[in-house]
């Protein structure tokens, strides 16, 4: 039974206007439960005083040692009671999702009985490292919660310094610009690695994200510690009924403007048919009886521009895999850091291709374990020690698509320089 | 109390049992899309089959019924299967055209609005807030949907020069990540220590290696060990306040907000791009935040009036200049927007290009 509502005039705000409201719901579900009722006076305090009140604890399910976020209410009264009683716990338990955030209502339907029972009703789909966000649970029904959820198929994501969960791109199952089958290569690589998830042992935390091609929907160069991004070696395919009809919709002043000017590597070039170049590396497609694009693929850098405007008229070839970039990372503790790439290209086509996408991962997850110091992101480690050193410790030979520019100061030891030289060429000439 | 139960440890579930029929069918093959109107994708197999994805934004944060609401709408039209996007839209896959229309309405009525594709202003990445994180110095649902409330149109249209993606963050650690525009929540006091908790809550030499700038000392305070700070070191990054909530860096008058811009995930034409601060000491004003709402649209529709179609915010910037971007979005450019952490001078502009 509902106890009576508190009075919650800035939340109430947040029902008016176009939006879905969040408050609606957190309404609604006060209805039939008294802990929603003190959930709201909580927050509503939080809104007049600009202060949050809740603090970490220990809460966990048997057999694990993170995936509960745990909170407890820090707004005491002056005896030290809880304010807002009814809800001083609001534990939330992270759920990894399936690639691709696919579900059926069947389950989404479970999932809510699940938690109308034993937690406060409230979901978010998803966090931003793509947990399912089941939020707000006493702890003494935490397990209960994860027990029906682990039945229904459902797993622990990770917290705290472990392998995290993961994201995959829709890709293959509906994105034409797919590199890989990103939902394999999620679950082959994170599920190798549950126990780091399950059990938090690392120096830090450590994300994986997976996105098909360049257009990287998961935003995995920034946010991810081993970013797995789809991309093509060959040449690009082209689809001349396609192309006429893009051309025919929108003309010669969007093609130039928006399709050959906008390419970094200036690679496109308008051609009269006539004129257009043959070879093994160009790709080339009429656009009308005059007129065709040309392509030179050797100076091409994938980056998406072209296939993103003419979908289906351009396209990414047939020989794909994908770019590995590690260590990116937000700010703390030593500035922004995009991922760098680390293998130009690992094919991913065959068993084989996956399971050493997924030998790599071990690699770089076990010397991020030997040699992080605590607290320390991978691409933080990477600044520490270099990034040859690196490579190094995971086995990687270097590769000139690792750098922007080779050095610009001479601070180095070159006495190794000839030794190196001869291994290089004697690599080429084996 | 529940008995004592092994977890099966399944890891990511598989996907395929959840895959609309048509996508499980077309899986790796298709060929392109096109966009029929803003919130529709239609997209095409090189087996000839067509599929309609519709998308609607929600609140995310959303309450048993609302999902249960969206159930009952995906088993009328769209053969019950949905799927969620990075920013918490929900799509509804329909392989017969004349469901579309009706689906659009239906979604419409129950209150979820249409959009979010193409060149429209999406869903906002957002982080926990009040609600439930330990940390924040702000809401992040309240001021995600007080936004969104303001930028509805912007959502069903696709009248944007290219996509723009939104985030905001309640703490520096920035949870919600890179975007054309970021929100985030900047503490401008070094922390507030309550020396009598110290010893008992904080481990003491793990907060001393928290702190980017070394600012932190253990001391004796009161006869007591606990920590201080170099008020004149300290840069308020408030990493010292996770590991050691007696050092309070949440100030309800202090924290403010600040605004960030030209962060770019996409390899597209340019390289992918990290946001830059251009906005700070924003008042942090619930429930709706109206003086940030202000300096977001200014800039969005700034953008929106001058940049070419296909330039993202990173790439109007980079042609128009920063000194115009800052003339035209009538903001101020002042020293602390010049980088002075590490790698700075990379931000500095080495060359006489200039535009007058
Ligand atoms: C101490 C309390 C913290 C809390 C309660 C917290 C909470 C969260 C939550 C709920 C998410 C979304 C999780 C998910 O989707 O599964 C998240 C993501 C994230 N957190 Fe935290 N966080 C904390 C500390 C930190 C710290 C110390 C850092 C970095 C220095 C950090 C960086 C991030 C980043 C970058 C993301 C987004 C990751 C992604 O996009 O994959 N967080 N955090
Ligand atoms: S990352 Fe590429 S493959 Fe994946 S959904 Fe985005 S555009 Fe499609
Ligand atoms: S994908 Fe290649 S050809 Fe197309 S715009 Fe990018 S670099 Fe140019
Ligand atoms: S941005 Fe900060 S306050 Fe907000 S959820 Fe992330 S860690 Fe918590
Ligand atoms: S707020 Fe940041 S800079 Fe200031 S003392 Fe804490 S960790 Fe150091």
């Amino acid at each position: 039974m509902a106890k009576k509502m508190h009075d919650t005039p800035m939340l109430d705000q947040l029902e008016s206007g176009p939006w879905p409201s969040f408050v609606t719901g957190l309404k609604r579900l006060a209805k039939d439960k008294d802990y929603m009722v003190d959930l709201m006076g909580q927050l509503e305090t939080s809104y007049r005083t600009k202060k949050g009140y809740w603090k970490g604890g220990t809460v966990g399910v048997f057999g694990y040692g993170g995936g509960v976020i745990p909170r407890f209410t820090e707004l005491k009264d002056e005896n030290d009671k809880p304010v807002f009683p009814d809800a001083a716990e609001f534990h939330t338990l992270r759920v990894q999702p399936p690639a691709g955030m696919h579900y059926n209502t069947e389950v989404l339907r479970k999932m809510c009985d699940i938690w109308e029972r034993h937690g406060s009703g409230l979901i978010a789909f998803h966090g931003q490292s793509g947990d399912i966000m089941f939020q707000g649970a006493k702890t003494d029904k935490v397990q209960d919660a994860f027990d029906e959820l682990n039945e229904l198929g459902f797993d622990l994501g990770g917290a705290g310094p472990a392998v995290r969960t993961s994201m995959s791109c829709v890709g293959a199952a509906r994105c034409e610009q797919s590199c890989y089958d990103e939902a394999k290569a999620h679950r082959q690589v994170i599920n190798t690695f549950l126990d780091d998830i399950h059990r938090p042992a690392l120096p830090y935390k450590f994300k994986f994200k997976f996105s098909g091609c360049p257009n990287d929907c998961m935003n995995s160069i920034q946010r991810s510690d081993m970013a797995v991004i789809g991309t093509w070696r060959d040449n690009m395919r082209t689809d001349e009924g396609l192309a006429r009809k893009w051309f025919d919709a929108h003309g010669m002043n969007e093609l130039v403007n928006n399709v050959i000017s906008r390419c970094p590597t200036k690679t496109i070039l308008l051609k009269e048919v006539k004129d257009v170049a043959q070879g093994p590396t160009i790709s080339s497609v009429k656009i009308s009886d005059s007129h065709a694009l040309e392509i030179d693929n050797s100076n091409c850098v994938r980056c998406m521009h072209c296939v993103n405007v003419m979908t289906g008229a351009l396209a990414k070839g047939t020989d794909t895999g994908a770019t590995i970039l590690i260590g990116g990372k937000r700010t703390l503790k030593i500035g922004d850091l995009m991922g760098t790439v680390v293998v130009p290209f690992l094919p991913l086509k065959t068993e084989e291709d996956y399971e050493a996408l997924v030998e790599l991962g071990q690699k770089v997850i076990d010397f991020f374990a030997e040699n992080a110091l605590e607290h320390e992101r991978t691409g933080e480690m990477i600044e520490r020690i270099g990034l040859v050193n690196f490579l190094e410790g995971i086995g990687v030979d270097i590769d000139p698509n690792m750098v922007a520019t080779p050095r610009t100061n001479p601070y180095v030891r070159m006495d190794g320089w000839d030794d190196e030289v001869a291994r290089i060429n004697a690599k080429k000439t084996a | 109390m529940a008995t004592m139960r092994t977890p099966i440890e399944s890891g990511v579930p598989d996907n395929r049992p959840y895959l609309h029929p048509a996508l499980l069918k077309n899986y790796g093959n298709w060929r392109y899309h096109d966009r029929p109107r803003p919130g529709v994708l239609h997209h095409v197999s090189h087996s000839g089959d067509e599929v309609w994805s519709v998308r609607a934004g929600t609140q995310r944060q959303m309450d048993v019924y609302t999902i249960r609401k969206l159930c009952d709408i995906a088993d009328t039209y769209a053969e019950g299967h949905v799927r969620f996007t990075i920013r918490s839209n929900i799509e509804f896959m329909v392989s017969d055209p004349a469901k579309v229309d009706p689906l659009i309405g239906a979604l419409t009525e129950a209150g979820f609005p249409v959009g979010g594709t193409g060149n429209s202003v999406s869903m906002i990445a957002h982080t926990q807030g009040w609600l439930h994180c330990d940390i924040p110095g702000t809401d992040a649902s309240g001021a995600v949907k007080a936004l969104m409330d303001d930028l509805y149109t912007e959502f069903i249209k696709e009248d944007m020069p290219n996509r723009v993606h939104l985030s905001t963050s309640c703490c520096e650690i920035n949870c919600g990540g890179q975007a054309d525009i970021a929100i985030i929540v900047q503490h401008t006091k070094p922390p507030k220590i309550n020396h009598d908790l110290v010893a008992n809550v904080c481990e003491r030499p793990a907060v001393v290696a928290r702190c980017p700038v070394a600012a932190i000392r253990p001391a004796l305070v009161n006869g007591k060990p606990s920590l201080e700070v170099d008020e004149k070191k300290c840069i308020c990054c408030g990493a010292c306040y996770p590991p050691c909530p007696p050092m309070q860096i949440n100030d309800p008058e202090y924290s403010k907000l600040a605004i960030w811009v030209g962060g770019k995930n996409s390899n597209a034409r340019g390289k992918p791009t990290f946001m830059k601060m251009v906005a700070s000491g924003l008042p942090n004003n619930p429930p709706r935040w109206p003086e940030v709402s202000e300096i977001v649209k200014k800039i969005l529709y700034t953008y929106k009036e001058d940049a070419r179609s296909w330039e993202r915010i990173a790439d109007w910037v980079e042609r128009i200049g920063w000194p115009r971007f800052f003339e035209k979005c009538d903001l101020p450019f002042t020293k602390y927007l010049i980088d002075d952490w590490r790698g700075s001078r990379a931000n500095l502009n080495a060359s006489t290009h200039i535009r007058f």
